[in-house]
């Protein structure tokens, strides 16, 4: 498993650049990077479903974040209480670090999960609904409810954008709206 | 052992850049790398040592496959945290169409 | 040369991208289609159909993608999978339960199997792709212009 070490680290550090360049593009195009390289850990820990998904959705997320920061400009404050408020920050996570470490201990270690659930799906999958892909009969045979709130969710997140985009305003009497207006 | 933690390490530092920078577009970023650590942690967690894809094919009787379940329940998280990322990028280009900056503490009429 | 014709980007481009788009959106397909068989299904196929239109977008103009898909469209479009996928749900009280699969499963490892499967993966295909493609409609649509300055 010395590949899947090696992607972590370079996701850690492709998420320190993108944290802390000062260019905007530069620090959306390193979460780029680093999206990408989920997606090969994904293959490499053999879930090709969905890592064709995070690759295509990493793609849209990219173009999305470039045309929010095109040509914009990038006021970098430092003022404030700069060495409290990191102080705060670090001492947050330092916390939030020690605490997981020690609740993961509890976890079952890495490569021998529990597959009490998962057994019963593998072993009667084919049969009881006819899909040789075993992660598309769980999401939208057994699990199928989850699909529905996903796709609910969708929904409101579509209907958000368009009512946070759209124009306020009154329209004339007589007055013609082109269809990019609205 | 060592990869939940260099996880959550990516998670942290997501956490990290949402509480301590001032810009935007700075704490979406945080916000998608935090959402990449949690995914990735459901995917760790489901993986079984010399594990095959769970994908079943013609006349093979291979029983070590991988957990299927996490991977259902990511594949719909993806497809969530690109519409939730798009409705955060659709507030903070109104923010800045109406106060003309990214910087979150030069926004003072927080009346609308 | 006339001012509609620049738009967009170099002939470079636009002519790659009038070979390309189709083959994208037919894979979009395909991976839709063989969702049960093979990975992919409705979620990544929906989005590699909304990036074809993308493709179409960045290459050529908002006007000529609005043109094959224009926004009403997108948003019916998103409202049909929607109800599409409700209904295959509602009519699971036939086999007995919500979502239960009806249809007969047909024999495994085919294209024509497992039930009620492909047609929910259309239905989610449809709801994901119409409904990023008309986020990023109307995020492109969306022209900044900053007041600020103006009203002080």
């Amino acid at each position: 498993m010395v590949e899947l070490y090696i992607l972590l680290i370079f996701m850690i550090v492709g998420a320190i650049i993108a944290i802390e360049v000062k260019d905007l593009l530069s620090s959306v195009v390193a979460v780029g990077a680093v999206g990408l390289a989920l997606s090969i850990v994904f293959l490499v820990l053999k879930a090709p479903d969905v890592a064709i998904t995070q690759l295509v959705v990493e793609l849209l997320c990219l173009i999305i974040l470039i045309r929010a920061t095109l040509k914009r400009d990038l006021p970098f404050s430092t003022s404030g209480r700069w060495f409290l408020n990191t102080m705060i920050t670090i001492g947050f996570i330092i916390v939030l670090l020690l605490v997981a470490a020690k609740s993961f201990t509890d976890l079952p270690p890495f490569g021998f999960p529990i597959m009490r659930v998962a057994s019963h799906y593998l072993n009667n999958g084919l049969s009881q609904t006819g899909a040789s892909n075993i992660v598309s009969a769980v999401i939208l045979d057994y699990r199928a409810y989850d699909t529905l709130g996903e796709a609910t969710v969708l929904f409101t997140a579509v209907i958000g954008v368009l009512a946070i985009v759209r124009r306020i305003g009154r329209k004339k009497v007589g007055e013609k709206v082109k269809e990019e207006d609205e | 052992m060592a990869v939940y933690l260099l996880c959550l390490v990516l998670f942290s530092l997501g956490i990290y850049c949402i509480l301590r920078k001032r810009n935007i577009i700075k704490i979406i970023v945080g916000v998608i790398i935090a959402e990449y650590a949690v995914n990735l942690f459901f995917i760790l967690v489901a993986y079984r040592m010399g594990g095959r894809s769970p994908i079943l094919s013609e006349g093979a009787t291979i029983k070590n496959m991988v957990d299927p379940l996490p991977q259902a329940l990511v594949l719909t998280s993806i497809v969530i945290g690109l519409a939730t990322t798009a409705l955060l990028v659709a507030i903070a280009m109104k923010i800045y169409e109406k106060y003309g900056t990214f910087d979150i503490t030069k926004i003072k009429e927080l009346k609308g | 040369m006339s001012r509609e014709k620049t738009k967009g980007m170099s002939i470079i481009v636009k002519t790659i991208t009038r070979l390309t788009v189709g083959l994208v959106l037919l894979y979009g397909i395909y991976i839709v289609l063989h969702g049960h068989v093979s990975p992919g299904g409705g979620f990544a196929g929906g989005v590699i159909i909304t990036l074809s239109f993308v493709h179409l977008v960045l290459a050529y103009g908002k006007d000529t993608a609005l043109k094959k898909l224009s926004k009403a469209r997108a948003s019916f479009l998103e409202n049909m999978g929607a109800i599409l996928f409700l209904s295959i749900a509602l009519l699971g009280f036939m086999g007995g339960y919500f979502f239960s699969n009806f249809i007969p499963k047909g024999e495994p490892f085919h294209l024509f199997s497992a039930g009620i499967i492909p047609i929910s993966n259309i239905a989610i295909s449809l709801k994901v792709g119409a409904g990023l493609f008309s986020i990023f409609v109307a995020l492109v649509l969306l022209k900044l212009k900053p007041t600020s300055e103006k009203k002080k």
